[in-house]
């Protein structure tokens, strides 16, 4: 996977050269690996998550996570998500080894239980906690994920932005491409969409209100998806990020998921 | 009396500490049960109210590294005295370093893997009467040393204080036919509920299977249920022997395939015998193109005391089929059968939830048997078909 990476860092100075050069998958990939470079180094990262369920009627149900994560060279992140509301799943945790081909390793904790139980995680198109978002949009964004094409550059509000076409390479994906609006400073994006099996459009992805921390990684205040098929929504409002937490290993292993409070 | 006290003293430390510092969640619940037949043993309850509750208190200090746990719980029965009552499900100290774990107290722990019964899960006595399918647990007296390894994690354990099964009273239903008369237990050890039980386990995961080994010494957590008299009526006095067991539960994850198994082998001067469970769960993702997960659970049960087991699952199958809805109000339900290979007897339950608005949950349960043979250990439920329904609030 590293050696992949050099290759493509070299093809990314190859291509700020001879951008001309290249086809637009090419180009593509060279922006999906540029963005992938700038967010390496973060290290590890606590936030809290207040998730709001919205269905056609506009009736809101609401849910409160505490996630942490932490950055593996060479392949996926790792991630902890413990749920604090609703109060009858408080304290079950959700720990997610992720791969950028193979199958995610997941594991959920329930608390009643007591039960550590290890979950399939081929289910990638499935709902994460009943909201619009699917686990595959909450995973860790790996550039072998997804093969590219660079469509066009363009101006999306006050923003000067690339506009790229991405094909999920797991077969188990929900989708059949993404469309994505990238800032061209940030190199993070600020709007998807997202095209179903039969190539209609599902759902539209937008973000808001980036920050900027340890003076280089950007990180959305919300994240809001629509849902153009059964007209529910889910906002997901970040707080309280946090970097140089000194997780480790040991944070996210499966005895952590035990004493996740 | 001791238990008593001990409550008192961990409520009042926990009044003592700063109140932000404490982690506060828990339920009540309200339960009826209905059912569609008249009892086996007139003296047993009709349809049947009660409540329960289960406090939960939480603090940690030391950056997380230390921790107190307090979970009292405790049921109100209309009709079952012996259903009507209370436990601390754990009061423990817990100590987490970088590669080490200690846990002293009264706490809770879950080994394995499968659904249809928890063969190799023996740290924790079910508490019976709370649910006949034996998923609660009462708390044990423990100090566990985890040590955390590359090659795994190796929990042991030293358990003083053993606790006794719960068994539906004289009016309590469903229940046994006759009765098990509690006051009649008898212990292989001289020193009864005093023996001190001793258990290792090893647990890990390699890529797509997650495995564990268990080693057991003590008092069997399941007695052996003889035949007595008390004041002339026949019952079932508990015998709870010495043991030895072994358990493995492996699981394999492979796409949508879960493979699991569970085995023991159980040593005692009283019963000598190896049981498992063995199967698979498939899982249909987003059915009929909704959000909707279907997985069908198969299992094989086995114990090589043949109709001898004293469980009702020596050469069983399970079938069963869980509904996840992926709904805002995470609506599920397992429907599930387990019949014996060689009789015409079988149970079928079904369990169903669905949450209301953000904090009240409701519960379906419903058992039928079909009692339509020789298998004894059934016959005794023949009547008790049930529904039960359960509103409780979560704060």
């Amino acid at each position: 996977m590293k050696k992949r990476k050099l290759l493509l860092i070299s093809l990314l100075s190859l291509s700020l050269n001879t951008a001309w050069a290249l086809t637009p998958e090419e180009k593509g990939l060279a922006i999906a690996v540029k963005a992938d470079e700038l967010d390496t180094g973060w290290g590890d990262q606590k936030q809290e998550l207040e998730m709001i369920l919205r269905n056609k009627q506009g009736q809101e149900s609401k849910r409160n996570i505490r996630g942490r994560n932490l950055e593996v060279t060479g392949d996926g992140d790792k991630s902890l998500s413990i749920f604090d509301t609703p109060a009858d799943v408080k304290g079950t945790a959700f720990l997610s080894f992720t791969h950028a081909i193979k199958p995610d390793d997941q594991w959920l904790y329930l608390p009643a239980l007591k039960r550590v139980k290890r979950i399939a995680s081929k289910n990638k198109s499935g709902p994460f906690m009943g909201s619009e978002f699917a686990f595959e949009d909450m995973s860790s964004q790996e550039v072998e994920k997804y093969t590219y094409k660079w469509l066009r550059d363009e101006k999306l509000g006050d923003n000067d932005v690339y506009v790229l076409e991405r094909f999920p390479v797991d077969k188990h994906s929900g989708y059949t491409r993404q469309i994505v609006w990238g800032d061209k400073v940030m190199y993070q994006p600020l709007k998807v969409e997202f095209y179903d099996r039969k190539n209609s459009l599902l759902k539209t992805l937008t973000f808001e209100g980036y920050k900027q921390y340890l003076d280089k990684f950007w990180r959305p205040d919300r994240m809001m998806m629509i849902n153009h098929q059964n007209g529910k929504s889910t906002d997901l409002i970040f707080r309280n990020y946090s970097f140089n937490n000194g997780l480790t290993d040991r944070d996210f292993d499966r005895n952590s998921l035990k004493r996740a409070r | 009396m001791s238990r008593l006290r001990a409550t008192v003293l961990c409520l009042l430390l926990a009044a003592a500490l700063p109140a932000q510092a404490v982690s506060w969640r828990g339920f009540v619940a309200a339960q009826e049960r209905l059912f569609s037949d008249e009892p086996a043993d007139p003296r047993q309850h009709g349809n049947n109210f009660s409540v329960s509750a289960q406090p939960e208190l939480y603090h940690e200090w030391a950056d997380g590294k230390q921790s107190l746990t307090f979970v009292p719980f405790a049921r109100l029965d209309q009709g079952d005295d012996e259903r009507t009552h209370a436990d601390i499900r754990e009061l423990a100290w817990g100590y987490v370093a970088r590669d080490y774990e200690w846990t002293v107290g009264i706490s809770k722990v879950f080994w394995g893997v499968t659904e249809s019964q928890h063969l190799v899960d023996i740290i924790n006595q079910t508490d019976l009467v709370e649910e006949l399918d034996g998923e609660e647990k009462l708390g044990q007296p423990m100090v566990n040393l985890s040590l955390i390894r590359d090659w795994g994690t190796v929990g042991l354990f030293v358990l003083p204080g053993f606790r006794e099964r719960t068994f539906a009273g004289v009016h309590g239903r469903p229940r046994i036919i006759p009765r098990v008369e509690k006051e009649l237990t008898r212990y292989e050890s001289s020193r009864e509920q005093k023996h001190v039980d001793y258990a290792v386990r090893w647990s890990h995961y390699f890529g797509d299977m997650d495995i564990g080994l268990s080693w057991f010494h003590g008092t069997s957590r399941d007695p052996l249920l003889f035949p007595a008299t008390d004041d002339g009526e026949i019952v079932l006095a508990p015998f709870y022997q010495i043991i030895d067991q072994a358990g493995l539960d492996v699981q394999l994850t492979k796409g949508n395939w879960l493979w699991k198994l569970e085995a023991i082998n159980r040593d005692g001067d009283y019963a000598k015998f190896r049981a498992a469970t063995g199967g698979f769960e498939y899982t249909f993702y987003g059915l009929f193109d909704t959000p909707a997960d279907l997985g069908l659970v198969m299992e094989y049960l086995y114990d090589s005391r043949g109709e001898l087991a004293t469980t009702p699952f020596e050469d069983d199958f399970l079938t069963g089929l869980r509904f996840t809805f992926n709904d805002a109000q995470s609506t599920d339900a397992l429907l599930g059968a387990i019949k014996d290979k060689h009789d015409d007897s079988f149970l079928i339950t079904l369990e169903a939830n669905r949450r209301l608005g953000e904090s009240w949950k409701m519960s379906l349960q419903a058992s039928k048997f079909v009692v339509d043979g020789l298998d004894q250990s059934l016959k005794s439920f023949a009547e008790d078909d049930f529904v039960q329904l359960e509103l409780g609030y979560y704060f």
